[in-house]
């Protein structure tokens, strides 16, 4: 196990931020653990640096507890969000950093540090830039900088602290991909927080989803994404609508009457409330009726979403209007406008009460 | 094309009046006084202001100023340095008035400290008694005129490093940590170079500062020729006994001196600028 967390409780003085959190991370996984800004991800991820200490629990690191060691001695990299580059040092010296600090005993020779930071900065792709000054980069590359310079002594796990959050969208996105493709070259046990539903998707092999200092869920991103265990992670892991429901007799009744079959597993479930949620793009517009079940609604409003449509529409019975996604040829084909009138069909919908999922 | 030959527009308004203001206030505050400064030696021709300010009791009296203020500055350097680490570094109760009282050396008329310090370490005064019994001088030497200074140029170096501290993210420091470095590492590799600059600064200051102090330091320095007489004190005495031209050239001295540590505080400011880009 690369990463083992037992039982991590940390409380301050007004809020408890991490409520006995127990986490194992295999080794060579690049993790996201995702929630709201304030959910405690990052106090964890300090925590597991030694940069905090929690009230209680264990934390062991390639089978060694490390819970009481100093930062100094757990050896794990750590990329914060501002980069924290070391302003009077150039590239080349902030990455040879961690090597130039070793015990006379353990530190190599000048050439071995010298090629050992050049081979990591080529990895960077940051090699043309060795005697600039981090002033002197930009955003997207003092984080690659950054992540060179937790990288030159071989820690056991690296830890990033929200490391694109600072950087333009598009920059995020390329050095997103790129992260990617460096930790399948390289494999060191990856911990990432965002608040990024997106960067976690496409970025991690295991997402872990935290919501008030407690795991809500964990899994593949494919699995959280797909099967969301209740109404927040559904609610956080992208745009969606949200109704108050209730589920009668193998129905889920939405707005004030309308009807959508409910899948199998609540048909034998008594009356009950819930919220249902829709994502926008799992919503089908059209101008013919496909069944009885369909809303006629009106759209209030058209927006563009780089590669889709959005779309507002008003619908009886429904006191919130609708968000929908559509696809920018199915706008052009059905010829729709603002105050058009069409038919709206909402599949695939989630409903949720109380603590389970149904 | 007359619109080329305009001058440039800026939204800021009133840069020709500011400017002459400014001009007018130098000139009137600053450039003004001083030049009579040179105007009062320029009577006295070259032999006699020699003579004025190569005497032994004026060679004396400069390097009495010079090396107490060095020493002070010295010592002002470390006090400054720790008492504006935990100023910013830590936050307790009382650390607002910590915080005010680093500025009372700005505040208090000088010659209110150079009083309390003379009573303070006079023989029977609550410090002086103990130096007395273990027979270190305090009263009436140059330890007392270091005491004195470091006094008065202590704020000089806290308030400098102060704001370069604040903007030093604690975030340097876990990084050096998280890569391995020890303590002692840390501080001698990453937090030194980078408050180094404002550190140099500060203590120039406060030396610059002390050269000229008068009001604190006359108390406790006793004034015996040749022992503890300092430079702005034989101004006085040569104004005393109405040697104008002789205390224009021992000023002239100090002015020209007192120039020449602004250009190197200057030189200091454009370094520190140029490493953090």
């Amino acid at each position: 196990m690369g990463i083992e967390l037992l039982n991590i409780t940390k409380k301050f003085a007004a809020y408890t931020a991490l409520d006995n959190i127990s986490l194992s991370v295999a080794s060579g996984d690049l993790v996201a653990l995702l929630g709201p800004s304030g959910c405690g991800k990052t106090t964890l991820l300090r925590i597991i640096a030694g940069l905090d200490l929690p009230d209680s629990g264990k934390i062991i690191l390639e089978n060694r507890d490390t819970t009481w060691l100093p930062p100094r001695e757990k050896n794990v990299g750590f990329v914060f969000q501002h980069y924290a580059l070391f302003r009077r040092m150039n590239v080349f010296e902030n990455v040879a950093f961690g090597l130039k600090v070793l015990a006379r005993d353990k530190r190599p020779a000048k050439s071995e540090i010298k090629d050992r930071v050049e081979h990591l900065l080529k990895l960077v792709q940051m090699d043309w830039a060795m005697k600039r000054y981090p002033s002197q980069l930009s955003g997207g590359q003092r984080q690659r900088v950054a992540l060179a310079r937790a990288l030159a002594v071989n820690p056991r796990v690296l830890l990033l602290d929200e490391p694109f959050s600072a950087l333009d969208a598009k920059v995020r996105q390329e050095l997103r991909r790129w992260l990617r493709k460096l930790h399948d070259e390289i494999h060191v046990t990856s911990i990432f927080v965002t608040h990024d539903q997106e960067e976690a998707l496409e970025l991690a092999d295991r997402i872990v989803v935290i919501n008030k200092g407690r795991i809500e869920q964990q899994g593949t991103p494919q699995e959280v994404y797909d099967h969301p265990a209740n109404a927040f992670v559904y609610n956080f892991l992208g745009n969606v609508n949200v109704f108050h429901g209730r589920i009668r007799n193998g129905w889920v009744i939405l707005g004030e009457q309308h009807h959508v079959e409910a899948p199998d597993e609540l048909k034998n479930l008594e009356e009950k409330d819930g919220k249902a949620f829709v994502r926008p793009y799992e919503i089908g517009i059209s101008r013919i009726q496909s069944n009885g079940s369909d809303l006629l609604g009106t759209i209030t409003d058209v927006r563009l979403l780089g590669g889709q449509i959005g779309l507002e529409l008003e619908c009886d019975g429904f006191n919130t209007p609708i968000e929908a996604e559509i696809s920018r040829e199915l706008f052009r084909n059905l010829e729709l406008g603002r105050g058009e009138k069409v038919f709206v069909t909402l599949n695939k919908v989630k409903v949720f009460t109380g603590d389970y999922e149904i | 094309m007359a619109s080329l030959t305009r001058k440039k527009r800026t939204i800021l308004p009133g840069f020709g009046l500011s400017m002459g203001y400014t001009v007018f206030y130098l000139s009137a505050i600053v450039i003004v006084p001083l030049s009579m400064v040179f105007l009062n030696t320029l009577h006295m021709g070259v032999q006699p202001f020699i003579n004025a300010v190569t005497s032994p009791r004026v060679l004396a009296s400069y390097k009495l100023s010079f090396s107490a203020a060095f020493f002070a500055a010295i010592f002002d350097a470390f006090a400054g340095f720790l008492v504006s680490w935990v100023l910013v570094r830590y936050r307790f109760p009382g650390r607002k008035l910590l915080d005010s009282l680093v500025d009372l050396p700005f505040a208090l008329p000088t010659a209110v400290a150079g009083i309390c310090f003379a009573t303070l370490y006079s023989p029977v005064g609550w410090l002086g008694q103990f130096a007395d019994k273990w027979h270190i001088g305090i009263i009436n030497t140059p330890t007392g005129i270091v005491i004195a200074l470091i006094f008065i140029g202590f704020p000089f170096v806290v308030r400098t490093l102060q704001p370069v501290l604040e903007e030093l993210e604690p975030e340097i420091e876990e990084s050096a940590y998280c890569l391995g470095a020890t303590r002692l590492q840390t501080f001698r590799k990453i937090l030194l170079p980078h408050l180094f600059p404002a550190l140099l600064t500060g203590a120039t200051l406060a030396f610059a500062r002390s050269i000229g102090e008068y009001g604190s330091v006359i108390f406790i320095a006793g004034n015996l020729p040749m022992k503890t007489e300092i430079a702005p004190l034989m101004i006085m005495s040569k104004l005393d006994q109405f040697d104008y031209a002789g205390a224009s050239a021992v000023a002239l001295v100090l002015l020209l001196l007192s120039f020449a540590m602004l250009l190197v505080l200057n030189g200091v400011q454009d370094w520190q600028q140029k490493a953090n880009h």
